[in-house]
């Protein structure tokens, strides 16, 4: 019995594709699965150094407060707790993880120092010598709290008069260049409009969703014999996270060493850099190896899950089923904290208006603050939701206008050597025939135009249009 | 009451590597006495695979057998920096600095070949099963094992390469949108054939049909792993998959799996999937990625299945049988 | 409470270690016996990678208080495979390609056993049935299934007092780090 591979489909594309290779091609095992079949795999908390600290949070129970009166002394007098690292003890307390390719503002602590931006933003870190004790602790914490006003929509978010989410912003939304918001413009959409034989406009709308790895985040820190630090971790960037936390700690590089690769599940949800930082200086100020790994509830409520994405598409279409304008508003919730959502916003926007080829596009992408848990990189990272709302449309349009919704797509797909909205040039573009072939797996019939379109030109349709 | 069977398309794209470019990786192989290559990374595998992948491209660039190839891989004291595993990157710009440095160790091997066997090194071949042979002959021939050893012991040469790859980072010019995002695109299109309870909202994936365009397959069981998997999440996202139910608000989140629902071994529709191939003129191998991409054509194929069964428009992630039954008493009208 | 003597018979070796009150089996196996398989993804029962065959049966380790099993016998995956030599399960997990993470792995490995254990020829409702408390996120379960299937099949075919066939179904690398 062997797996079953799909079978790869040759008749596509042949002249461009060769049998010739000896290795890659082939299906060969897992050089991993060994490990994971008999245990012996290392995952970063299959490590037990002796003499180890446990590291948990006392994280804010509030959207947005300010707060003060932090009284640990119930803690600290805990059996077993050790230390209480507060943001005093963080040596560059702010942070952004985009600013090692130069995008700021830092606006995030890896400690509060006197503000709370959302429920299960980090205070201070309990280290003990077991995690009872830690978590004992934690709950023995005390802190006055000053509510502020919240927001938790985008919208109400962009308005004015709203709250602000976070002053090293000083408004809602990740400023581009100066703009609120990414944009893409190509052609004259109202133009578009003006002359179109239809004009569709719908909105979607999609919730957080969670990496919900198998797996939680989590790192432990080893003192070394050579003075360094060795951290044990399941980030997905070992380099990412080196860099990044020797920022925070305001050491020299050279002085981390990160070691990992065996992560059980990352889907994007462990490149924030949220546990390394803080278990570092705990290590330092303790000379012991110190855990911190996430419990089910942080992973699930307090990491960083999918953005929520608000999107309206507004869409001018020709009776024969071309689209020739497409106007996109899209509003993603980065929630408290930049994160990696800028990125992630410019991102969609680079993706939009999905793989077809409309001469005229409108883009206003939103990077927005709220209140709630910073929001990141997630599989699919500014393109899964969008496409949700891009083929959801598609299919909208094939109904209104009684349509075969794939001959409707066919009829628009990009092709090569068309001009994407971003003005980059489409090569190696497949569109066309994955359509084809879906086509043909469920026995929906194409008539023989379509079935004769070609991603390397546009003749078939040219003809269909005329 | 009734079980309303439907079907739905969606058609995407998805680019191959961090948005913008400025994401390098780099590679270094060296070869031991004794004939194994070791790549040494700092490249994280998150279980799609990497590892797996690289030794393939390392294996088929050098000539030698797959069993002749070790990944060493996540330290940063010793691999060379890679930007990180996400955005799809990590067999497109790893597997193409893993090739760039095959490619140097090769020349040196074939190099070293060529005066042990005292021949031209333009007339050596590798013959797949770990000899370097003289093209066209029997005899001249000699094992990787040997060459090694002569390579270190006799003539003091390193069988070592270097490998990087960095699609250069540009920027976006802020008032058009005008930027180069990407790599290449590779493609997918999912059919959904979606069954929908009128009584309890309940919605059943039942078929998930799926082409997907990859550049190149090169381990076809693991590209077929990623479809599965992805298709297993993007049902698992339309149809349960969020922690704040009633966004915006936050009130009811999910705190562990018995509250953050998706779906079981028992929901697993039937699956049906192939693979296209059309070579990126970058890629290793003509690769592309896919790791991300599997999730997102389901959803949207799912809510339009879910129209063609019963005329509810979903306009909401999740398709939770409570917007399905609004929605059919929406269209019921008032009572 | 004071910290009390645990005994259980580990994968048939009979082990002693000291619990301390509130200690989970799944914590005494890693922190005390250092068998590190068994995984700890949720603390609450609800993931299965804590699952553990405890007197044959699988449980969600990280909820038993180690102090009410003293005396049981308990396996791990550490304990599945015989001198070396994969089984079954195991065999037919790798060339299934039932694993991509492999957090999950040990777990569903050990609700296999048990099932193949008191049934030699499950059917796929049986097997679903088997693996439903526990996650997987990466696989879309469908191989797995396929796998416990093929290893039920296997074992069944297995002449008796043979040893298992090794996987083997494609070829496989030197190895790997990290």
């Amino acid at each position: 019995m062997s797996y079953r591979a799909d079978p790869i489909d040759k008749t596509f594309f042949s002249a461009e594709r060769t049998d010739d290779l000896a290795v890659v091609g082939t299906v060969v095992q897992r050089s991993d699965a060994l490990g994971h079949v008999t245990g012996r795999t290392r995952f970063f908390e299959d490590l037990a150094p002796p003499d180890l600290l446990h590291l948990k949070m006392f994280r804010s129970q509030r959207h947005h407060a300010r707060f003060s009166n932090l009284d640990l002394a119930a803690a600290l007098a805990t059996p077993g707790v050790v230390r209480i690292l507060t943001a005093a003890d963080i040596p560059n307390n702010l942070y952004t993880p985009l600013k090692l390719i130069g995008v700021g503002p830092d606006d995030e602590p890896i400690l509060a120092e006197d503000t709370v931006r959302y429920l299960g933003d980090p205070i201070c870190a309990v280290l003990a010598e077991t995690e009872a004790a830690a978590y004992q602790a934690v709950g023995r914490i005390t802190v006055d709290y000053t509510d502020l006003p919240a927001v938790f929509d985008v919208e109400e978010a962009l308005a004015e008069g709203a709250p602000i989410v976070n002053e090293y912003h000083g408004r809602n939304y990740f400023s581009y260049e100066g703009h609120h918001c990414r944009r893409v413009r190509f052609g004259d959409v109202e133009q578009a409009f003006a002359e179109a034989d239809h004009v569709f406009e719908w909105r979607y709308q999609s919730a957080p969703i969670e990496h919900a790895p198998t797996e939680t985040t989590g790192c432990i820190v080893v003192p070394q014999p050579d003075g360094r630090l060795r951290i044990h971790s399941d980030t997905q960037a070992c380099f990412f996270t080196l860099d990044n936390t020797a920022l925070i700690l305001r050491t020299p590089f050279n002085k981390l060493r990160i070691v990992g690769g065996t992560v059980g599940g990352g889907f994007g949800g462990k490149v924030d850099v949220v546990v390394e930082p803080v278990a570092c200086v705990a290590s330092m100020l303790t000379d012991r190896p110190v855990k911190f790994v996430y419990s089910r509830y942080e992973e699930m409520q307090v990491s960083s899950p999918r953005a929520a994405e608000r999107i309206y598409i507004k869409d001018a279409v020709r009776a024969d089923g071309r689209i020739t304008g497409r106007k996109i508003t899209l509003y993603v919730d980065a929630g408290a904290y930049a994160r990696h959502s800028p990125y992630g916003t410019t991102k969609a926007a680079a993706h939009l208006p999905g793989p077809y080829t409309i001469p005229n596009v409108w883009v206003d992408a939103h990077c927005v603050f709220t209140n709630r848990t910073p929001s990141s990189a997630m599989r699919g990272f500014g393109v899964t939701i969008a496409d949700f709302a891009l083929e959801s449309q598609m299919d909208r349009i094939a109904r209104a206008l009684a349509m075969d919704p794939l001959r409707l797509r066919l009829i628009n797909a990009y092709r090569d050597g068309d001009l994407k909205a971003h003005r980059k040039v489409a090569e190696g573009t497949a569109l066309v025939e994955v359509i084809q072939k879906a086509a043909a797996m469920v026995g929906h019939e194409l008539p023989e135009a379509y079935r004769r379109m070609s991603s390397t030109s546009r003749e078939a349709t040219s003809r269909e249009g005329a | 009451m009734a079980m309303l069977r439907g079907r739905g398309y969606a058609s995407v794209n998805y680019p191959t590597g961090m948005n913008l470019g400025g994401d390098p990786s780099q590679a270094l192989i060296h070869a031991t006495t004794t004939g194994t290559f070791v790549i040494s990374l700092s490249s994280v595998d998150l279980g799609q695979g990497l590892t797996t992948v690289v030794a393939q491209c390392a294996a088929e660039t050098l000539g030698l057998p797959f069993g002749n190839i070790l990944v060493d891989t996540a330290d940063t004291d010793t691999g060379p920096h890679c930007m990180g595993t996400f955005a799809s990157r990590g067999t497109h710009r790893v597997g193409n600095a893993v090739i760039m440095a095959a490619r140097e160790a090769r020349e040196v091997m074939l190099e070293v070949a060529a005066e042990e066997l005292e021949v031209d090194a333009a007339d050596l071949e590798t013959d797949g099963t770990g000899f370097i042979t003289l093209v066209g002959s029997d005899q001249k021939k000699i094992h990787i094992t040997d060459l090694a050893l002569a390579a270190h012991f006799k003539h003091g040469r390193t069988i070592s390469g270097r490998g990087i790859f960095l699609k250069e980072p540009s920027g976006v010019v802020p008032e058009t949108g005008e930027m180069d995002p990407d790599s290449c695109q590779a493609h997918a299109c999912t059919v959904a054939v979606v069954e929908v309870d009128d009584e309890t909202g309940v919605v059943e994936v039942l078929e998930l049909h799926n082409a997907y365009e990859v550049g190149r397959a090169i381990n076809p069981a693991m590209a077929s792993q990623q479809v599965e998997g992805g298709a297993w999440m993007g049902m698992s996202h339309a149809l349960f998959e969020t922690t704040e139910p009633y966004y915006p608000d936050r009130d009811h989140g999910p705190t562990d799996f018995s509250e953050y629902l998706m779906p079981g071994p028992a929901d697993i529709p039937a699956l049906h999937s192939a693979f296209l191939e059309r070579p990126a003129g970058n890629g290793p191998y003509g690769a592309k990625g896919i790791g991300e991409m599997t999730a997102n054509a389901p959803i949207p194929a799912i809510a339009n299945a879910i129209f063609d069964a019963c005329g509810v428009r979903l306009e909401r992630m999740p398709f939770t049988p409570e917007r399905v039954l609004r929605g059919l008493d929406a269209l019921r009208g008032p009572a | 409470m004071p910290a009390q003597i645990v005994s259980l018979v580990v994968n048939g070796r009979s082990q002693e270690f000291i619990a301390r009150p509130g200690s989970t089996l799944l914590g005494s196996l890693r922190d005390s016996l250092g068998l590190m398989a068994a995984k700890r993804g949720c603390a609450q029962g609800s993931c299965g990678t804590c699952t553990v065959l405890l007197d044959g049966a699988p449980v969600p380790s990280c909820l038993v208080a180690v102090e009410t099993v003293d005396g049981r016998s308990v396996r791990t995956l550490e304990g599945v495979a015989r001198d070396g030599r994969l089984d079954e399960v195991q065999s037919a997990f790798i060339d299934g390609f039932a694993t991509q993470c492999g957090f999950c792995t040990a777990g569903m490995i050990m609700v296999a056993e048990a099932l193949l254990d008191r049934d030699r020829d499950p059917s796929r409702a049986d097997v679903v049935e088997a693996i439903s408390g526990n996650v997987c996120r990466c696989t879309g379960y469908e191989p797995i299934v396929a796998a416990i299937l093929e290893a039920a099949r296997r074992r069944r075919d297995r002449a008796p007092g043979a040893a298992p066939a090794a996987a083997g179904a494609a070829p496989a690398a030197a190895g790997s780090t990290g």
